[in-house]
């Protein structure tokens, strides 16, 4: 780190030397606070022009998409299990709400009934309830926000691992559902869901401007999910700012006291898992739409421990955290393992490919940073006070307090 | 930080229909609850009746056979998810940690039991003295691989987060299941590998008015309850035993007088890794095939048994084991070709976690509130 920021002055040094006078100074007069901006609109306009640099249906492209579509479910999961300390396992059913609400309101899943909004070319002429994609992200949203409300409930008085075995039954129930849905019936031949056979005649989204939506052409669906990350992204970032993110913290880091300090309780823990699952269930709708189909097989515990994964590497309630866990296990789960590494075991002469043993990869990577590095790669600044086993719980607590009233304090 | 504070139970914060309606469920209400299946089933065959084959020929019978062969069947099965549940239940009241791994070791204990057939030579032509000395040997190597894989994992991913954050340990046990999941596909591939029916587990010894007893339910209850009954014998006459119990109650003061925590800590999870090898062993029997998956699901299932039964409490653990394995032997039997055996199961598991988290036998644990 040291040496990074030693080369970046460096750097800087060079370049003062080089850019005329009257630049500096125009540079020197942007205010300080918008520094930050003007990094995060270069950040967008280069995620932006990204997808011109590879063509247009490159694996590159293909694992990119998957590892935005990853962050954003890690932020999701990041506000429930980050922010608010609920350890969540079974985050694998918004996953499945969300993509089941494409496949319920953009296919032909539903024969018997007719509607169809704001949507364009063969899906407007075909049989079934099609909605506009915008429509069927904002249904998954709230599906899985009302689905969280309803698993947080029973979870209200428990805490930690009881916490996470509630979720984890919830999550491998809604999975059993999705696979027997087949024998749900709702009238006239219509079935819940299709089971392992999946839904699979699911509308591509359409926007104006963007180009079609296909497999040839894989950059409208880069953008489609650079939005849902940037609007996730920033919702994350005020929510963590905000009255309701403190609030989180606060439980969090104390239950009583929050409590006692007027925290209302039942809320702010609701608000929590339904928010956490909304952005899954947008995560999951997308992913219905990028893969054609919405498979009960795709449902499985392994997915929660993925995201999970995620969330843990990048650092626990860090924003930056998740978003990075995201994409870096999106690229290792999609590109590095099947793409680049996959023959390495036969070139040791052992007979197996390496895509077999990738949730071992990540239990793997689970354990190690969990021993090596637990509060993870960009961590939060409170967490890594009570990560670093360093000091002890106590002690966090005493240098907390302690920096909070001093007058060096507050210095990450 | 709740490691190693003692937090006070929250008062009154629970939502109020929730804490009313804990209030009036209780024990008893839970018993009816898990009664209930059996019940309705035993009813519906007294009066509906059910249908069986004599001779190709579909008769319809009206007592409760069906009912006693589903318990049979539940109460052998129930034996295995009670081995492996008081694993958990011995980790969880020892260092409250749910040990998520602990699934996968009965995984391994089944490969390991089956693959030391093979090197024994055991095989469908061994004769019965064979067979019974071959299986006995497995069983002892298997409870010491077993046992000595879950003290490793102890040793290498719960020791050195004694101190950090609950999350963390609980972090660390998701990925050793994952780890132990890949070895297992490794060692035997992704499909469920059928391996020789040495004791014809599926031949009946007798009958017991019409329920036929087969040969793989003595078997799990004959290596259940003498293995339960030298556990609790162990943990509350022996000297480790009782540091066991004094470390579970209270570590710090464990510590202080005199008793070495981590190894009882290594202890108790030596005793529950056997156990699980033990089942291991069991359920290749007794199901005549294994899977790298096993583990997974009889892992859940032994982890609803012991919070049934009350986390922390050995008896418990059995008890709700052959609960567990009644419950489900109802549901293959009877439910949609057991295809909703999972979901009834976890639909128990939060049910009890809601109405009554302290299980059938258990104490008011302080996570449970």
């Amino acid at each position: 780190m040291r040496e990074l920021r030693a080369l970046l002055r460096e750097w800087r040094d060079a370049l003062h030397r080089r850019v005329p006078r009257p630049v500096l100074r125009l540079i020197a007069r942007v205010p300080a606070g918008w520094w930050r901006r003007i990094l995060a609109g270069a950040f967008i306009v280069v995620g932006i022009v990204l997808p011109f640099l590879f063509s247009e249906s490159s694996g590159f492209m293909n694992a990119t998409i998957i590892a935005v579509a990853y962050a954003v479910m890690s932020l999701g999961l990041n506000v429930v299990v980050g922010f608010a300390g609920l350890l969540d396992l079974g985050y694998v059913a918004f996953y499945a709400l969300g993509a089941y609400s494409l496949g319920w309101f953009g296919s032909d899943f539903f024969f018997k009934a007719h509607l169809h909004v704001f949507v364009h070319g063969v899906a407007a002429q075909e049989v079934g309830i099609h909605l506009n994609f915008i429509l069927i992200l904002i249904a998954a949203a709230i599906i899985c926000a009302v689905a969280g409300m309803l698993i947080g409930l029973p979870t209200l008085r428990l805490r930690g691992d009881y916490i996470a075995i509630v979720t984890l039954a919830f999550g491998e129930i809604i999975g059993v559902v999705a696979v027997n849905g087949t024998q749900i019936h709702l009238g006239s031949g219509m079935t819940l869901t299709a089971g392992n056979l999946g839904i699979s005649a699911v509308d591509s989204p359409w926007f104006p401007g963007l180009g079609t939506f296909n497999v040839l052409n894989l950059r409208p669906w880069y953008w489609l999910i650079l939005g849902i990350l940037l609007v996730v992204l920033f919702v994350n970032v005020r929510l963590r700012d905000s009255r309701l993110g403190r609030a989180w913290v606060a439980l969090r880091e104390d239950e009583v006291a929050a409590v006692s300090m007027g925290i209302p309780l039942v809320r702010t823990k609701l608000l929590a898992y339904s928010i956490g699952a909304a952005m899954g269930g947008m995560s999951g709708a997308f992913f219905g739409a990028y893969y054609t189909t919405v498979n009960a097989g795709q449902f499985a515990f392994g997915f929660s421990i993925f995201i999970l994964a995620m969330v843990i590497i990048g650092g626990l309630g860090s924003i930056w955290g998740a978003l990075v866990g995201g994409m870096l296990l999106g690229y290792i789960n999609n590109y590095i393992i099947p793409d680049v590494l996959n023959s390495l075991p036969s070139k040791f002469g052992l007979n197996f490919q390496l895509t077999q043993v990738e949730f071992g990869i990540f239990g793997f990577l689970l354990v190690l940073v969990m021993l090596v590095r637990p509060q993870g790669l960009l961590p939060e600044r409170r967490r890594r006070m009570e990560m670093t086993g360093a000091i002890g719980a106590e002690d966090a607590q005493l240098v907390e307090a302690s920096s909070a009233v001093g007058p060096a304090g507050r210095s990450s | 930080m709740e490691a190693q504070t003692v937090t006070p139970r929250l008062p009154a914060v629970a939502p109020r229909p929730l804490a009313i309606l804990r209030k009036y469920v209780g024990r008893w209400g839970l018993v009816v609850a898990l009664a209930a299946l059996p019940i309705f089933y035993g009813i519906h065959d007294l009066t509906t009746g059910y249908q069986v084959f004599v001779g190709g020929h579909p008769v319809v019978h009206h007592d409760l056979s069906r009912l006693g062969f589903n318990f049979a069947d539940g109460l052998s099965n129930g034996a295995i998810w009670a081995l492996i549940a008081i694993g958990y239940t011995l980790v969880y009241g020892i260092i409250e940690l749910i040990n998520f791994a602990h699934g996968d070791v009965f995984m391994i204990g089944s490969f390991t039991a089956t693959g030391l057939w093979g090197t024994f030579g055991l095989g469908l032509g061994t004769g019965a003295f064979g067979v019974i000395f071959g299986l006995l040997a497995t069983l002892i190597v298997t409870m010491i691989v077993t046992g000595a894989l879950n003290v490793l994992i102890e040793r290498v991913a719960y020791r050195p987060l004694r101190s950090a954050p609950k999350l963390a340990p609980l972090i660390t046990a998701v990925g050793f299941s994952f780890i132990l999941q890949n070895v297992g596909l490794l060692w035997r591939g992704g499909s469920p590998l059928s391996v020789p029916d040495l004791l014809r587990a599926q031949s009946t010894v007798f009958h017991i008015s019409g329920v036929p007893i087969y040969r793989g339910y003595i078997l799990a209850l004959a290596v259940m309850i003498p293995l339960v009954f030298g556990l609790a014998a162990f943990i509350s006459n022996s000297r480790a035993g009782r540091a066991m119990r004094a470390t579970a109650q209270d570590p710090e003061a464990a510590r202080l007088m005199g008793i070495n925590v981590n190894t009882t800590i290594s202890l108790t999870f030596l005793l529950g890794g056997m156990l699980a090898g033990a089942a291991g062993l069991v359920y290749a029997l007794y199901e005549t095939n294994v899977w790298y998956f096993q583990g997974f699901k009889a892992g859940l299932i032994a982890f609803t048994a012991a919070v049934m039964g009350g986390i922390g409490n050995v008896r418990g653990a059995v008890l709700g084991g052959l609960i567990i394995g009644v419950i489900q032997s109802i549901s293959d039997n009877r439910i949609q070709g057991g295809t909703w055996t999972e979901a009834i199961v976890f639909g128990y598991l939060i049910a009890i976690m809601v109405l009554r988290p302290r299980g059938l036998l258990g104490e008011e644990t302080r996570e449970a509130g």
